[in-house]
């Protein structure tokens, strides 16, 4: 961060056209996080917009190479804490590619349904928030009671609301709980009329409409040229999304659409993430209705810890377990790139293995990364107003940014 | 040099037809696609790739294979949304003077991620318009990702403020 905004001579010479430096953040609202974005304005106007991030850099790809492979899902967690099962799925999907294991289908299948789950919770607190930026709070509460409804599921399968590790390397961490089905069933049957009540207090709000319509416009091109992608890029049109273009997780056996729009503007990207949210719904359905039985974790004893049980009365279990324990798995050399889609956008995990028992590279490819380098082509030249919806229709999460 | 088994890949022959020295090595394992180019010329193999619907450059790394000469891996992915389609582009650089001319000539996206991996790897962008930290702070010294430098006990501590 050393390009800094300083009065130029231009300004100066003009005395009467009177230029602002307006630093907003880190500390703000609707930065969501600890983004600084300095401003350059002449009077309402945003002349020129300066990201500043790293506020939040934790080192977590650093802290990746001094962990060994199965304690590195904990870190994956801490990557974007709105979505931390897709991030969960993107590293042990890159990890199982690399010692080419099978998984079990219903562990495949919980894996869909609980990635499911996470966009829902996801763009419910980006609805929630983006609306309380715009001045509509009611929605936050709504938003936040279904999401409230969504990390108690989330605690009763992992134990944890967020930090969950539920998606392990090889399968799942634990067998579901008992009567996960019934609250689930619950939940995912009173979701879309919650849907309609969010949209009922949104679609036909003069002030929503008048803040987000027509609001943030870029070129499709520039869009995926500076790295745009998730809800922001199918709102202006391209049906880019991982779980159909590269079908993960037995994804290509759900039946969905990918919602799009060509309006490309704040509103079109609300549309498209309520658009989503339904679609999720459904696949959760299918999910449920066709979860097949058997296992959640792969045949592997190499790779995945042996059952508690077994442990106490075979010996194998129990060499297996202190040898995974202690040394950790080892993973055959090579490097993968794992897209999954996650609520934000492209979330690709580049894993590198010398064959150790430590990851040699972990980087994440993360969409807030992607989708927030567009924000100084989203709001220069436009009004200061505007560009609180505009962050906000980013949906950028900044420890996912930051890492 | 192309490998045998890679000349039916459409990608790869088109590169390797494009400028005959241009690919130092090639494979795909595991599925995915990855080309080894020659340094010097990755933005001419950016080029024809962008011209081959390759529309985005989803990221740009590095991986640090320290004690091992040339040290530095520059990994860049690619995506063709249209021909739904990945290809990992690789440059081996030194580690004595690790500098490689930047992307951003060809994808705009590479700004930040060029900017990231100079930060935590110390690999130089040749005429980058902005080639300044990102994520660690401006006086920060060293760079964090290179694998001699430690995860713990750097001189920097919490403790002595």
């Amino acid at each position: 961060m050393s390009e800094t905004l300083t009065p130029t001579a231009e300004t100066e010479k003009h005395g009467h056209t009177r230029r602002m430096t307006l630093n907003m953040g880190p500390q703000h609202p609707s930065t969501h996080g600890v983004l600084r974005v300095l401003l350059e304005l002449e009077g309402e106007t945003v002349l020129k917009c300066v990201p500043d991030i790293g506020f939040l850099h934790t080192g977590i790809e650093k802290q990746c190479e001094a962990l060994n492979w199965h304690q590195v899902i904990t870190l994956t967690d801490r990557v974007d804490y709105l979505a931390n099962l897709s991030n969960n799925l993107a590293y042990s999907l890159a990890v199982e590619k690399l010692l080419e294991l099978e998984i079990p289908a219903k562990a495949q299948w919980m894996r869909v349904l609980l990635a499911e789950l996470t966009r829902i919770n996801s763009h419910l607190v980006w609805l929630g928030t983006h609306a309380l930026d715009i001045g509509a709070m009611t929605v936050f509460f709504l938003c936040f009671r279904e999401r409230e409804d969504i990390l108690r599921l989330f605690e009763m399968f992992a134990g944890q609301r967020l930090m969950t590790s539920y998606i392990r390397v090889g399968g799942l961490a634990l067998d579901p709980p008992r009567g996960w089905e019934k609250r689930v069933q619950t939940f995912i049957n009173t979701l879309p009329s919650r849907i309609d009540e969010y949209e009922s207090l949104l679609n036909t709000n003069p002030i929503w409409l008048k803040r987000t319509k027509g609001v943030g416009l870029l070129p499709v091109e520039e869009m995926l040229e500076i790295g745009m992608t998730g809800p922001c890029i199918r709102a202006a049109g391209i049906p880019m999304d991982a779980r159909k273009m590269m079908p993960y997780s037995s994804y290509e056996k759900f039946d969905f659409t990918v919602p799009t729009s060509t309006d490309n503007d704040v509103y079109a990207r609300y549309a498209v993430r309520v658009a989503e949210m339904r679609e999720s719904a459904k696949i959760v359905k299918q999910a449920m209705a066709g979860m097949p039985e058997g296992p959640v974790q792969a045949a592997a004893p190499k790779v995945v810890l042996p059952e508690r049980e077994k442990m106490k009365t075979q010996m194998e279990s129990l060499i297996y377990h202190f040898k995974i324990v202690t040394e950790g798995i080892s993973v055959p050399a090579g490097e993968v790139f794992q897209v999954v889609e996650s609520p934000r956008g492209e979330l690709g995990y580049y894993v590198v293995s010398d064959g150790t028992s430590k990851p040699l590279r972990v980087h994440m490819r993360t969409p807030s990364f992607g989708n927030l380098q567009a924000l100084p082509n989203l709001i220069e030249d436009r009004m200061i107003a505007d560009s609180i919806a505009i962050m906000g229709s980013l949906d950028f999460v900044l420890g996912d940014c930051d890492r | 040099m192309l490998p045998e088994n890679l000349r039916e890949n459409a990608v790869a022959a088109s590169l390797e037809a494009a400028d005959p020295g241009l690919i130092v090595d090639a494979n795909t394992l595991h599925n995915e696609l990855t080309l080894e180019v020659v340094p010097e010329k990755i933005l001419a193999a950016l080029r024809i790739l962008k011209g081959q619907k390759f529309e985005r450059l989803s990221t740009v790394t590095a991986v640090d294979r320290y004690p091992m000469e040339p040290r530095f891996e520059v990994v860049y992915h690619l995506q063709s949304v249209s021909r739904n389609l990945f290809v990992r582009l690789k440059c081996r650089v030194n580690g004595e003077k690790p500098e490689i001319d930047s992307a951003t000539a060809v994808y705009a996206s590479a700004n930040w991620y060029e900017r990231e991996t100079w930060d935590l790897f110390g690999i130089v962008f040749l005429n980058h318009p902005n080639l300044t930290r990102i994520m660690m702070p401006d006086f920060w010294e060293g760079h964090p990702l290179r694998r001699d430098y430690p995860v713990h006990g750097h001189k920097y501590s919490y403790q002595n403020e």
